[in-house]
């Protein structure tokens, strides 16, 4: 029923407080959920941040492996994958393939044999438009357990303090089994020599809705040919991306892409611990690099290769890691699609 | 004769409760997913995509519902300020419902991001690869999200008011609940 109003002369206190206490907390609780009233709450923008070197990011970039270069290709399904998982990318078929070689540094003017670690981007899409979308990298184990702990050697690596790495390898002994790897110089001369491997596990679900607990990589056709870090500078700062661009020119590039399927029990969260060699494979198909293409104009330039891009018939696993980068992933693409002017097309405009 | 209703059709109320529970979840899922690093990210990810394109559906039929029944009127005591004030926010509210899902998808087209709901339900790429088109959208779909939470909370001060200082009937026009206690006055 409409009533009259209430006149000035009974003004009561209680109903303002009531307005003030409801709006106040559910302001608060907003606050808090936008992370505002945690200062050490490890965000995607700390995470981010972490990655830049003292100078700031390079705008316009990748805020990691910032240097790149694109290429065309295709993944050849053999159809073995369709017992593990139940995606179209597995069905016996050829699925364009738009990928990215590049090198884990926040420099994309970095020098080639500045930087051991080297990754592969790529992003698969079947004819229903699902999309499977990779970043790999040729390390055969994640140099930490957690994000948290990559995020603590982002800022040891960066720090000033002289113990800032050996406090950092005290609290993540993990470390320690990555280092062989990180310091030896078995490096190999390309891009195309290369094994790429996904590090994180995933969930394949077939068709009766079972998971499969898996890892990928992608092993070379080529054979790795073995240069010292000293030898690769002699060959100039760029020499990885003119090396695979003549190398495709004259004949695509061929990997085959290994599924690994997880024992019971295996370390499925911790991409710092390798499973057991002897564990099951299965090779379900072949990628294909048939086109260079350099960034600026290049199909890769605007795509995001955040591992947490999958069709149905994959998922994440308990592996903390794909949300991890999911998040800074989407942070850097915001970041530096909204710089553009600063890492701008070559007038060519390939890519419309 | 004319029939002048005190409250809301019984659709509308329902759906503005529905909506209400709907919108405020997805303002807190899109500030906690872009605050956070845990596997919540990703959980609160696959409930933004989908709940926004409800929200967006169920705002159109709104719409629709609020062109075909109309509203009641506000109290005709009630200062001429205050009523374009409440006016004025219903369009806002209507704007916000229906643009912020359809930026939010926009900006997913824009970035080349595949829009997926569940599993293998995906929509179509509405916009092209751009970008400056990407960066647009992001900053209208984040500033309009804080707009929108401004907007709800004024909206929810206000309702307080009306029921608790002013009393006059305009929370009970779209208060839950069956209408016999608020028989349709007839003037």
């Amino acid at each position: 029923m409409v009533q009259s109003p209430a006149s000035s002369k009974d003004f009561r206190l209680w109903p303002f407080v009531v307005i003030a206490a409801v709006i106040g907390i559910a302001a608060i609780g907003f606050a808090y959920t936008a992370g505002w009233l945690s200062p050490n709450r490890l965000t995607p923008k700390k995470l981010v941040a972490g990655l830049a070197p003292p100078g700031g990011p390079a705008l316009g970039h990748r805020r990691n492996h910032a240097k790149g270069i694109c290429f065309t290709g295709t993944f050849e399904a053999n159809g073995e994958g369709s017992a593990l998982s139940k995606a179209p990318v597995f069905v016996r078929g050829q699925y364009p393939i738009v990928g990215r070689f590049n090198l884990g540094t926040p420099n994309p003017n970095a020098e080639d044999a500045m930087v051991r670690t080297r990754g592969l981007g790529i992003s698969i899409t079947t004819p229903d438009g699902q999309v499977w979308r990779s970043s790999m990298i040729n390390a055969p184990i994640f140099p930490v357990s957690t994000p948290q702990a990559f995020y603590d050697l982002l800022t040891a690596s960066g720090s000033k303090d002289r113990d800032a790495m050996k406090n950092f390898i005290a609290a993540n002994p993990e470390f320690l089994t990555f280092l062989p790897w990180a310091k030896s110089d078995q490096w190999t001369e390309s891009y195309a020599e290369e094994p790429y491997n996904s590090l994180n596990s995933f969930l394949f679900v077939d068709e009766s809705g079972a998971k499969h607990a898996i890892r990928w990589s992608l092993i070379p056709a080529a054979q790795p040919v073995s240069i010292s870090p000293g030898e690769l500078a002699k060959r100039g700062p760029d020499y990885l991306e003119q090396e695979i661009t003549q190398r495709v020119a004259a004949g695509p590039q061929h990997w085959n892409l290994i599924v690994t399927v997880a024992n019971p029990g295996d370390p499925t969260a911790d991409p710092n611990k390798a499973w057991p060699v002897d564990r099951r494979t299965v090779n379900v198909g072949t990628m294909t690099v048939q086109q260079i293409e350099p960034e600026p104009d290049g199909p890769c330039r605007d795509i995001n290769y955040d591992p947490t891009v999958l069709p149905a018939g994959i998922t994440t696993s308990d592996d903390p890691f794909p949300a991890a980068r999911s998040a800074a992933y989407s942070r850097s693409y915001n970041s530096r699609t909204a710089e553009e002017a600063d890492y701008p097309r070559t007038a060519t405009g390939a890519k419309q | 004769m004319i029939i002048t209703r005190t409250r809301f059709a019984a659709p509308q109320r329902l759906l503005h409760w529905l909506m209400a529970v709907c919108i405020l979840s997805m303002l807190f899922i899109g500030v906690g997913m872009v605050s956070t690093i845990t596997t919540k990210y990703l959980t609160l990810v696959q409930i933004h995509k989908p709940l926004g394109i409800a929200i967006l559906v169920l705002a159109l039929i709104r719409l629709a519902f609020r062109l075909y029944y109309g509203a009641p009127a506000l109290p005709a005591d009630l200062p001429e300020p205050i009523k374009l004030a409440a006016n004025l926010s219903q369009y806002i509210f209507y704007a916000l419902m229906i643009s912020m899902p359809l930026i939010g998808w926009g900006m997913l087209s824009a970035a080349e991001y595949p829009v997926v709901l569940f599993g293998g339900v995906h929509l179509p790429s509405i916009l092209p690869v751009s970008p400056s088109l990407h960066t647009l959208l992001w900053n209208a779909h984040h500033y309009l999200a804080f707009a929108f939470f401004g907007v709800i909370l004024m909206h929810i001060a206000a309702i307080l008011f009306h029921k608790l200082v002013r009393n006059d009937g305009v929370f009970e026009a779209m208060a839950p609940g069956s209408s016999h206690n608020q028989p349709e006055r007839r003037d």
